[in-house]
C-alpha cells in the first residue's frame, strides 16, 4: 500500500489488521509533505514530532487489541484549530507566534480516532476570504495549477488534500469555506448541519454560521472523518445535543426514487459554455442513476450575498474585538491603553478583516443597526423559509459549488468580485444546511491551459448528513470524475 | 438605507483600529460600494418575519455547579504578550489627579 495515495478507509484497515504500522505511514508522509510542500505551500506549519508521537501511541493501541476508525490516518488541519503546543495562527500577524492551550473537540476527536497530525494549514486570515490569498502568512497554490488559488478559506486543507499532502484535512465553512476550495482543488469537501460538529477549539470568525466540516479524496474517507468528529459537545453550547447518526456505514449505490430539485433561479445560461456544460451533464448524471429531477424555486436566494456581507462581517467585528494586545498574541505599545489596542489591531490585521471588521461595526452602530444588521437578519429569515418550501418537493438541491473553476492569482482585485465567488454556498450557509462539494468535471478555466476540476453542490435538509452523503456516494460511484485530472507534475513526482 | 458618506475615522474609533489617511480614503469607498450593493435588500418584503439569530432552535444550557479541571493557568498566560506574576500588563488605565 502507497500510503501517499491510499484512501483513508484503506489505510484505517491495514493499520488495524498490522499489515503497515502507523509509524511506517508516518516515516513515508513526513519527508514526502516536506518536499511537496514546497512547491503547494499548503502548510503554515509541519508537526513531525508529533505525527511520530501520535503514530506510535496509535501502534500501541492496536497491539493493545483496540480497532480505531482512523487508524494511522495522516489529517492536516486548518489553522483556526487548537491543538495543545502547536502554533496557531489564523493565518495572521496578530497571532503569528501563539501557541494553543488547548486542543479542540473536532480535532481532539479526531486524534482519539486514530489520526496522523501532519500540520496546520493556511487559510484566508480568520477565514475570510474565497482564494487563499488573504493569508498574512504563505501563498498556497493549487495542485492542479500552481498559477491558480486553491479557493478558501480553507486553502491549504483542500490543496493538501487535492495534492496528497494529506490524506484527509478539517476546514470550517462560513459561507463557502469548505465546499469552494474542494470545487477548486478536486476533492470533496462538507460542510455538516450548523450545530453538527463541536467548535470548541475553533477561533471563532462569524459565530451563527461557522461550521467545522472535513475534506478528503472520497465521499466514504469524509463520512469516517464526520463520524469521528461530529456530536455532541457540553464544550459548545450551540452543539446539537440530538442522537448522532453516523454516515459511512450507510452510503448508497443509487438513486432510485430521490427527487433531486433544480434551482430554477440558478440558470446555468449565466455560466461560461462549458462550465455550463458539465453542470447540465452532471444533473443529467443523477437522473441516469434514478433520481427524479424536479424544479424548485429560491426567489429570495440572490438576496443571499447582501444578508451574508451584512451578518458575518456584524459578527466577525464582535468576535474579534479580543484581539487588543491584552491576552494574545501581538501588543503594538501606545501611550495610553486605548492607543494600545488601535495601534495592536492595526498592525495585526490585514486589509480583509479591517474591511470586514469596519462594516459589521458600521452595520451594529446607533441609527443603522435596524436597516442593515436586523434587515439582514430577516432577511435570513426568508431564506431559510425558501429552502424549507423547495424540501417539500425534493430531497437535495444541486447547484455548481462555484460560478467558475480556479481563478489566476490577484484576479480578484476589487472585493466584491471576490465575494460573488460564494453566490450558490451562502444561500445554504445562510439556513444553516448540511452541503458538500463534489468533484463534478472539469472545464478549461479563463487564461488557463489546462483543465481544472468544477464541483457540485449538494444541500439537504437540516440534521440529514446521512441520506447527503449517501447521495455524493452514489454519485461518485457512477463517475469517477476525481480520477480523471491529476496534479501537476511536481506535485506528483 | 443611506449611501451618504461615511464616518470611518468614527467607524474605526468604534472598532479600535489605527487608520491612515489613505485607508480611511481606500475603507471608505470601497464600504460605501459594498453598500450600495447590500440595498438591493430594500426590495425583500420582511414586514411580517421574524429576525433569524441562528438557524437551530437554542435554549441556554446549563450544567451541574460541580468542579472540573480547566486549562493549566501559566500555559494561558503564555500565550499573552505581557504576562506579569500570572496577570496581563497593561498600560496605565487610572489618570493621575491634579
Amino acid at each position: 500500500m502507497d500510503p501517499v495515495r491510499a484512501s483513508a478507509r484503506d489505510i484505517a484497515r491495514a493499520v488495524n489488521a498490522r499489515e503497515i504500522s502507523a509509524v511506517e505511514i508516518a516515516e513515508t508522509m513526513i519527508p514526502h509533505v516536506a518536499s511537496v510542500d514546497e512547491h503547494l505551500g499548503a502548510y503554515l506549519t509541519l508537526t513531525p514530532d508529533l505525527m511520530r508521537e501520535h503514530a506510535r501511541r496509535v501502534d500501541a493501541r492496536i497491539a493493545a487489541g483496540e480497532s480505531l476508525p482512523l487508524a494511522g490516518v495522516p489529517a492536516a488541519i486548518k489553522d483556526n484549530m487548537c491543538l495543545l503546543g502547536t502554533r496557531t495562527t489564523c493565518a495572521s500577524k496578530i497571532l503569528e507566534h501563539w501557541i494553543a492551550p488547548y486542543t479542540g473537540t473536532a480535532v481532539a476527536r479526531l486524534l482519539d480516532a486514530g489520526a496522523l497530525p501532519i500540520g496546520k494549514t493556511n487559510m484566508d486570515e480568520f477565514a475570510m476570504g474565497s482564494s487563499g490569498e488573504n493569508s498574512a502568512l504563505g501563498k498556497t497554490k493549487n495542485p492542479y495549477d500552481l498559477d491558480r488559488v486553491p479557493g478558501g478559506s480553507s486553502a491549504g486543507s483542500a490543496s493538501a488534500v487535492g495534492g496528497f499532502a494529506a490524506t484527509i484535512s478539517t476546514g470550517s465553512d462560513t459561507g463557502g469555506s469548505i465546499r469552494e476550495p474542494a470545487a477548486f482543488c478536486n476533492v470533496v469537501g462538507f460542510k455538516p448541519t450548523y450545530g453538527r460538529v463541536s467548535r470548541y477549539g475553533l477561533i471563532a470568525f462569524a459565530s451563527s454560521l461557522d461550521q467545522i466540516g472535513p475534506f478528503a479524496r472520497s465521499v466514504e474517507d469524509v463520512a469516517m472523518t464526520y463520524d469521528a468528529m461530529g456530536g455532541h459537545d457540553p464544550m459548545d453550547a450551540t452543539s446539537v445535543d440530538m442522537p448522532f447518526e453516523t454516515t459511512a456505514g450507510h452510503l448508497r449505490e443509487d438513486l432510485r426514487g430521490v427527487r433531486v430539485g433544480i434551482v430554477k433561479e440558478f440558470a446555468t445560461s449565466d455560466l461560461a459554455p462549458d462550465v455550463a456544460a458539465a453542470y447540465e451533464k452532471a444533473y443529467a448524471d443523477l437522473a441516469a442513476l434514478g433520481a427524479e429531477l424536479v424544479e424548485v424555486e429560491l426567489p429570495t436566494a440572490k438576496y443571499g450575498l447582501s444578508t451574508y456581507y451584512l451578518i458575518a462581517p456584524a459578527e466577525c467585528s464582535s468576535n474579534l474585538a479580543r484581539f487588543d494586545g491584552v491576552r494574545y498574541g501581538l501588543r503594538v505599545d501606545g501611550a495610553d491603553v486605548g492607543e494600545m489596542y488601535e495601534k495592536t489591531r492595526a498592525a495585526g490585521f490585514g486589509p480583509e478583516v479591517k474591511r470586514r471588521i469596519l462594516i459589521g461595526t458600521y452595520a451594529l452602530s446607533s441609527g443603522y443597526y435596524d436597516a442593515y444588521y436586523v434587515k439582514a437578519q430577516k432577511a435570513r429569515t426568508r431564506i431559510a423559509d425558501d429552502f424549507r418550501r423547495a424540501f417539500a418537493k425534493c430531497d437535495v438541491i444541486a447547484s455548481p459549488a462555484a460560478s467558475s473553476p480556479a481563478f489566476a492569482f490577484n484576479a480578484k482585485s476589487d472585493p466584491y468580485s471576490m465575494y460573488l465567488m460564494d453566490y450558490y454556498t451562502i444561500p445554504v450557509s445562510l439556513a444553516g444546511l448540511p452541503s458538500l462539494s463534489i468533484p463534478c468535471g472539469s472545464a478549461l478555466p479563463e487564461g488557463g491551459s489546462r483543465p481544472m476540476p468544477l464541483g457540485l453542490q449538494l444541500a439537504s435538509p437540516l440534521f440529514s448528513e446521512r441520506a447527503l452523503l449517501g447521495y455524493a456516494h452514489a454519485y461518485e460511484r457512477a463517475t469517477q470524475h476525481a480520477a480523471k485530472l491529476a496534479p501537476v507534475q511536481v506535485v506528483t513526482s | 438605507m443611506a449611501t451618504e458618506r461615511i464616518d470611518v475615522r468614527g467607524v474605526a474609533r468604534l472598532a479600535r483600529l489605527a487608520l491612515s489617511d489613505e485607508e480611511v480614503e481606500r475603507y471608505g469607498s470601497q464600504l460605501e460600494d459594498l453598500l450600495k450593493h447590500v440595498d438591493d435588500l430594500k426590495q425583500l418584503d420582511t414586514s411580517d418575519v421574524a429576525a433569524t439569530a441562528q438557524v437551530i432552535e437554542s435554549r441556554n444550557v446549563m450544567r451541574p455547579d460541580t468542579l472540573v479541571p480547566c486549562l493549566d493557568h501559566d500555559v494561558v498566560m503564555a500565550g499573552a504578550p505581557q504576562p506579569q506574576h500570572g496577570f496581563f500588563r497593561v498600560p496605565k488605565i487610572i489618570a493621575e489627579v491634579g
